[in-house]
């Protein structure tokens, strides 16, 4: 009998199509598989429960737009500077063509979408950084878009709020990209002077000229369930510091650990753990 | 005798002629007068296509020559009575990035910058001029002791970035260099950087958030070492030397973009040729930028800087 239940599995094994990246993250097929314990779950059900599989609570990548739709009540959300475009400041060969297809892939002008909206009735400025475009790399018009933001919240004096997903800085955009951390850090200084709440909130991926500027340096840092976190790549540290990282180097379980983390938040929880947060921080509740 | 260069070579073997010309001279008492100054006519001519014609890529052969002078080399030169202040109170005292107090032509100010060595053993020790997250705090640290004091702020800016390893992911290496960031923002003092060698991406903009940011004629400042910059966008780390002239990293190139303020010219060959010399330039510049910055008022300061980078970026407005 197992004899016969091994070929049967091979058999199984032979025809099984191997889904791609995208397949993986983007659940477009009337089922999803979760990448991390296998198991199929209707698209329809996984995307109420926040895209988080049911089984195991792997936390899919999430777009802006649905995270816009987790995080605020309804048909309140304003979105801003839509229209601002990349150009090729080191005319780099083919850049535009590839910021192009994002956009028209995702339906965002850039990688990060930014706004205004109410969480729980309460006006709060955010901004969503998405890494389905060009892997939520930071250019110009991320950093522009992203400052902008924190402008606006500190004109309404209200509180500034940031979903980064992003493999760090645009390199086609050169010295340009690295100067948006500085950028950026400006205005969340101004931000902060006027005694605001800012909150990061980390999600998978947040590295690089991300990590190392507005990610790291919220009044209060949270992220989501096994987010990678972290400066450098894993390959190039393993290849400085010629050893075997643990497994669960980088992750938001290990920077908790670490003292980096106020607390790591499941999706489910994350709307209330914001609303509560900015009940506490209104002028009301001091 | 100073290493020289690859793209440097013709004039070394020029000099080395002119130099066994002269020998013959002195040893054979055949005259050589003639050829000797029409060889040293060619030499100048050389020296001024080769030095005035340098490559992105040649460049960055000299912002990284070992004997580059570095930040305390330029420290003895510029300041007197500097005195050396160590660690972050936290954790442990980082190599790669030194700082204390001196005088500049009779104003204390403090001092900061990143320390390569120029040798194995103690490049070594200062983990070749890459910090720890302690090296950013201990920076932060002595700029908010500046700030409280008044003193004026100069950072020297020298690294191929912040180190990449376990230790230095475990305590916080992101957070060190994005709180300098936005601390360095708010400082109600003047800060002036200076790019010295190379400015490799975060590690270098720890200590850049400035007033005013120089660059010598000969450093770089980048997201990304042309080599990193190569295997990323071609996946071939042989192809830096097109990536160094794609990713415009060179002094006019951030002039040219707007980002830093002034271009320090360097001594004929790069300054480790003439450290003195290069120093005095140096030396100009930040009296420069002290005379604009020091009379400016708090609230002046803390603007300034923010027009600085608020309008670093290039993009199209569109319509909503």
């Amino acid at each position: 009998m197992a004899i016969i239940r091994e070929m049967f599995k091979k058999n199984k094994k032979r025809y099984m199509t191997v889904p791609s990246e995208a397949a993986k993250d983007m659940p477009e097929g009337l089922m999803t598989k979760c990448p991390e314990c296998k198991s199929i779950v209707l698209t329809k059900d996984l995307m109420k429960c926040d895209k988080v599989c049911p089984d195991c609570g792997h936390h899919y990548k999430m777009t802006a737009y649905e995270r816009v739709d987790c995080l605020f009540d309804e048909d309140t959300f304003i979105p801003m500077d839509e229209g601002m475009k990349t150009v090729n400041p080191l005319g780099f060969p083919s850049y535009e063509e590839k910021v192009n297809s994002d956009a028209e892939k995702t339906g965002l002008n850039e990688a990060v979408l930014t706004g205004i909206g109410e969480i729980d009735g309460q006006r709060t400025a955010v901004a969503i950084m998405d890494s389905h475009f060009r892997m939520g790399s930071m250019g110009s018009v991320v950093g522009e878009k992203i400052t902008r933001a924190i402008e606006k919240a500190t004109e309404e004096k209200i509180p500034f709020i940031i979903f980064t997903a992003s493999g760090g800085a645009r390199m086609q955009e050169g010295v340009l990209s690295l100067m948006q951390m500085a950028k950026t850090s400006v205005a969340l200084s101004r931000h902060a002077d006027r005694g605001l709440l800012f909150i990061s909130v980390m999600t998978h991926p947040t590295t690089g000229g991300v990590s190392a500027s507005f990610a790291s340096v919220g009044d209060i840092n949270l992220a989501e369930p096994k987010a990678l976190i972290g400066f450098a790549g894993r390959r190039v540290i393993e290849q400085t510091v010629r050893e075997k990282l643990p497994e669960d180097f980088q992750t938001a379980e290990f920077l908790l650990e670490h003292g980096q983390l106020d607390a790591v938040v499941h999706r489910s929880e994350m709307k209330k753990t914001l609303s509560t947060l900015i009940r506490f921080h209104t002028k009301e509740a001091r | 005798m100073v290493k020289p260069l690859p793209f440097e070579e013709p004039v070394v073997r020029l000099k080395d002629k002119i130099e066994e010309l002269k020998n013959i001279t002195d040893d054979a008492h055949v005259d050589m007068t003639d050829e000797i100054r029409s060889l040293e006519e060619r030499l100048q001519k050389l020296e001024a296509d080769i030095y005035g014609n340098m490559t992105a890529w040649d460049r960055v052969q000299v912002a990284r020559h070992s004997e580059r002078p570095t930040t305390l080399d330029y420290i003895a030169y510029l300041f007197e009575d500097f005195i050396e202040l160590h660690g972050d109170r936290a954790y442990g005292d980082d190599a790669a990035i030194v700082g204390g107090i001196a005088s500049f032509g009779g104003t204390p100010v403090t001092v900061i910058g990143h320390q390569r060595g120029k040798d194995t053993k103690e490049n070594i020790r200062r983990n070749f001029g890459m910090p720890h997250p302690e090296g950013y705090r201990k920076a932060l640290r002595l700029m908010k002791q500046a700030e409280k004091f008044g003193r004026p702020i100069i950072c020297f800016i020298d690294t191929k970035g912040a180190y990449p390893g376990k230790a230095a992911e475990e305590r916080g290496q992101s957070e060190a260099i994005a709180r300098n960031l936005v601390e360095m923002a708010g400082l109600r003092v003047p800060v002036i950087s200076i790019v010295i060698g190379e400015g490799g991406s975060g590690g270098a903009l720890g200590l850049g958030v400035a007033n005013h940011i120089h660059m010598l004629e000969n450093s770089t400042y980048s997201v990304i070492s042309p080599e990193g910059a190569a295997s990323i966008l071609w996946k071939d780390a042989a192809l830096a030397q097109q990536a160094a002239e794609a990713m415009k990293i060179t002094a006019a190139d951030l002039k040219e973009m707007d980002i830093i303020d002034e271009v320090v010219p360097e001594v004929t060959g790069g300054a480790h040729r003439d450290a003195a010399g290069q120093a005095e330039a140096i030396r100009e510049a930040i009296r420069s930028s002290m005379d604009k910055l020091c009379p400016m008022k708090t609230d002046e300061i803390i603007e300034d800087r923010y027009r600085k980078f608020r309008n670093i970026g290039v993009y199209k407005e569109g319509e909503n």
